[in-house]
């Protein structure tokens, strides 16, 4: 009964903020950049529920498009060190010989201090990819790429734990003995029978993407200061907090509001994937 | 175990405010007002100026040491410890620029009671430029030869080579006079093994330091021998540091806890909540930090292998002035005030704005902001939006340009506002902003520093380090231009080079006189500005609190803050 109430918790929450980020900014028709300069710092009104920001902005507009962008790189990034963490940890789970380096490299990346690291990348690369994909793909790449790659080590390690473990099983013996590539192996014996942690995973990499790229833009290292994400509104709104809460708060429940569901959807998948 | 910390806190600030009770007991006078509770968030770490660069180890030290002549409000120099400032005219400057002689006061003393004497102010020279001594002020003293006393109140300081400006040395509380005796066994590598004589300096001044606890705080008594007899109005001075900007304000301007509050660089609106109970006020103070736009006349890199290019292309549209005159015009500085600065601000049409002397009048009006004839330049210098997509062109070349600047929120907002207003005369602006320990670095290796350039337009702060901008001025000579062969070293980031620039530069470093000098400051800013090689924006002010019961302070940009301290005293009730 009590998985039974979970997933529509954590997905109905999801679903809610989704549809409130995509759907939300073609039916508010604001713009999210449109300066009122004789409206700063506005009282919230019909017109505009959550007021106006310091230069005149509409700060639900501003929040329903930074949702986009933050989301978007949640969802990227968290595919992305998905993919590398799987691929990492299934090669070390199955392969005697490649597990003990495979296994140094996740720790060297481990003990490599994120932001630090970050600040770095965008230094180097931030003017090459903005020349190659334009300035704002360029960023979104950049950012993407960043936080995908430097948060696939706790996926490759649980992985490899999970697929040792999978190895011992007799089908597995099975499979081998009946002449399975690796390749046929890992889709059709070892995957499915990780696929519980992986989805767990995933969830928790999406929701730390989404806090490590409002840590990025909090320290002004993200996105341009004309695109809104939910990280920059925070580090805007954050000098104001004792007049303006609104300005931090509500980019900093739906971050959280995000990171729960995510991680309730998580939680809903490991219950149905693995049943116990 | 934070238990102990605060224990022992609560037990300095008991131990300091004892002697606050007993001396607001007593009557007369000198030292009628009890205590005066100072909060620099910033803690001082030393009492001693020459071991520190620090604006908040100068500002402590200044309430017990004191220089020959300081600089009041509006950047004039005041006779200090002397009699007069010397002059050309007064025969106090040598007609070859090569000496200055000062004469001190009759009658002065230390706070121990001694006399001071010219033989001080040689000491204090020698303290400062003895090899080894780690002293932060020595580029005041480069070029000071010798000091010769020929009587005991009488010191010529004699310079290698001829001195326009004369007043570097002993002019501002970055370099007071130190009482030979006490810094006697402290000359070279043992100046800064003097912990005793370092954190409680024997000044001049109306104060002198009673306990010191570095990076935290330090009481002062009021000096028993202090040459005004009714000052100071203080008996004693508690001054505590630690905590942010915000709490300091909040004590002085909410609570009431402290007098005075030091460098409130705080959101406008912020700062205005705070002082409207009424309980302190806000002072400002303005000296030469200006809040500029500078123009990238280069084609800016945006790979380093291009810059491996023998000399950088002209870039086609910056290097036009229209396009830099309509960039300018369509801005609107009172607006950007309003919004970034508040009261900490004024708008400025001068990049050398201040000493009143120095700021020039030929610039007034610029601050309108007129896109109407920004658009009409633009459109006469042949700048047009054929293609209809907003924005303009030229030959194929399109007005798209990158701006950056440092992370910080008034910054950003700055670029926000900036892009809108260029929008709309037809410029299409891509926004970066750069963490400022980078933007501001001095690595010449890595490419978003201030000086690297590489955008079409930057935003930062800069300004003259004291009232004489000669120095400040030079930096915009073509051989300040910043680039591969010097390491990127140079203020002229912008690189604008005009030989008219240059010759008038080397008329200022020979020419004497505050006047002489001052016109052709004004000339040079004018060049500058008219030119828009850099716009400038903002007059940056320092900006602090006291509590509206206290009088007399004078809110300096120029000096210490607390330069007049002696004269402050508490509202009769």
């Amino acid at each position: 009964m009590r998985s039974a109430r979970r997933p529509a918790l954590g997905a109905m929450l999801l679903a809610l903020i989704l549809a409130a980020v995509l759907i939300g900014p073609a039916v508010w028709s604001a713009a999210p950049g449109a300066m009122d300069l004789g409206a700063r710092n506005a009282a919230p009104d019909w017109a505009h529920p959550l007021g106006r920001d310091q230069l005149g902005r509409d700060f639900l507009a501003r929040l329903l498009t930074g949702g986009r962008i933050s989301l978007a790189v949640a969802a990227a990034a968290a595919l992305m060190g998905t993919v590398i963490g799987a691929a990492v940890g299934a090669a070390a789970g199955m392969s005697r010989r490649l597990d003990a380096p495979l296994m140094w490299l996740t720790d060297i990346f481990l003990c490599v201090p994120l932001l630090p690291l970050l600040l770095i990348a965008a230094t180097l690369f931030r003017a090459p990819l903005a020349a190659a994909l334009g300035p704002q793909m360029g960023v979104f790449a950049l950012v993407t790429v960043a936080i995908g790659a430097s948060s696939w080590m706790g996926t490759a390690r649980i992985l490899r734990a999970e697929v040792r473990s999978v190895m011992q099983r007799d089908f597995i013996a099975a499979a081998r003995l009946a002449g399975r590539r690796p390749a046929g192996m890992i889709a059709h014996h070892v995957l499915p029978n990780v696929a519980a942690s992986l989805s767990v995973s995933a969830s928790l990499a999406a929701a730390s993407a989404i806090l490590t790229e409002s840590a990025l833009s909090f320290l002004g290292l993200g996105f341009p200061p004309d695109l809104p994400t939910w990280g920059r509104l925070i580090f805007e709104g954050t000098p104001q907090l004792g007049q303006y809460p609104g300005r931090a708060l509500w980019p900093g429940a739906l971050i959280t509001l995000s990171a729960v569901g995510i991680m309730a959807l998580g939680d809903t998948l490991r219950d149905l994937a693995g049943p116990k | 175990m934070p238990v102990r910390p605060i224990a022992a806190a609560l037990a300095l600030c008991l131990s300091f405010t004892a002697p606050a009770a007993d001396a607001s007991e007593t009557s007369g006078a000198r030292g009628r007002d009890g205590q005066l509770r100072l909060y620099y968030w910033q803690a001082p770490s030393t009492l001693n100026p020459y071991l520190s660069g620090g604006v908040k180890d100068v500002e402590a030290a200044s309430l017990i040491v004191e220089p020959l002549a300081r600089l009041d409000p509006d950047g004039q120099m005041v006779p200090w410890l002397v009699q007069s400032i010397p002059t050309l005219e007064n025969g106090g400057v040598a007609p070859d620029l090569r000496s200055i002689t000062w004469r001190l006061k009759p009658g002065l003393t230390w706070s121990d009671g001694s006399p001071v004497t010219s033989a001080d102010i040689r000491f204090t020279l020698e303290y400062c430029t003895a090899p080894g001594s780690g002293c932060a002020q020595q580029a005041k003293f480069r070029d000071v030869a010798a000091v010769d006393t020929p009587g005991p109140l009488t010191a010529v300081l004699r310079f290698d080579s001829p001195k326009p400006h004369p007043y570097g040395p002993f002019v501002g509380p970055q370099t007071p006079l130190l009482q030979a005796a006490q810094f006697a066994e402290c000359i070279g590598p043992r100046a800064a093994s003097c912990t005793a004589a370092n954190f409680a300096p024997i000044g001049t001044g109306p104060f002198r330091a009673v306990q010191f606890r570095p990076g935290d705080a330090a009481l002062f008594e009021m000096n028993p021998h202090y040459r005004v007899d009714d000052q100071p109005a203080f008996a004693s001075v508690l001054l505590k540091g630690g905590g942010n900007a915000n709490s300091a304000a909040r004590t002085v301007l909410e609570t009431g806890e402290f007098d005075y509050a030091w460098n409130l660089q705080l959101s406008p609106d912020v700062l205005a909540a705070m002082a409207a109970s009424g309980k302190g006020r806000v002072v400002t103070a303005f000296s030469t930090l200006v809040e500029r736009l500078a123009f990238n006349l280069r084609e800016p890199a945006p790979t380093p292998s291009t810059l491996r290019q023998a000399a950088p292309l002209p870039h086609p549209a910056m290097s036009d002035p229209d396009v830099r005159r309509a960039l300018a015009m369509a801005l609107d500085r009172e607006l950007m005030v309003e919004i970034g600065y508040g009261a900490a601000g004024r708008v400025t049409c001068n990049i050398l704005p201040g000493p009143r002397i120095y700021a020039s009048r030929e610039n007034d009006g610029c601050a309108a902001q007129d896109i109407a004839r920004a658009q009409a330049i633009l459109q006469n210098a042949g700048w047009t939006d054929d293609n209809g997509d907003g924005v303009r062109e030229r030959q194929g070349k399109q007005l798209r340009f990158v701006f950056q600047t440092s992370t910080n929120a008034v910054r950003q907002d700055f670029q926000l506002l900036a892009k809108e207003w260029w929008r709309q005369i037809g410029v299409q602006t891509e926004l970066r902003n750069i963490d400022a320990s980078v933007f501001f670095s001095s690595d010449a290796s890595s490419p978003d520093t201030l000086q690297r350039f590489g955008a079409h337009i930057q935003m930062y702060a800069g300004a003259s380090d004291g009232p004489d901008p000669e120095a400040y001025l030079s930096g915009w000579a073509c051989k300040n231009i910043p680039d591969r062969d010097n390491g990127w070293q140079g203020q002229n980031v912008g690189a604008w080079c005009d030989p008219a620039y240059d010759r008038l530069l080397d008329k200022l470093a020979v020419t004497a006189g505050l006047e002489e000098r001052a016109e052709l400051a004004r000339t040079l800013n004018d060049m500058l500005v008219q030119n828009h090689v850099v716009v400038p924006l903002v007059d940056r002010a320092r900006i602090s609190a006291h509590s509206a019961a206290l009088e007399g302070v004078r809110m300096n940009a120029w000096d210490s803050e607390l330069w007049n301290v002696a004269e402050w005293h508490r509202m009769a009730q």
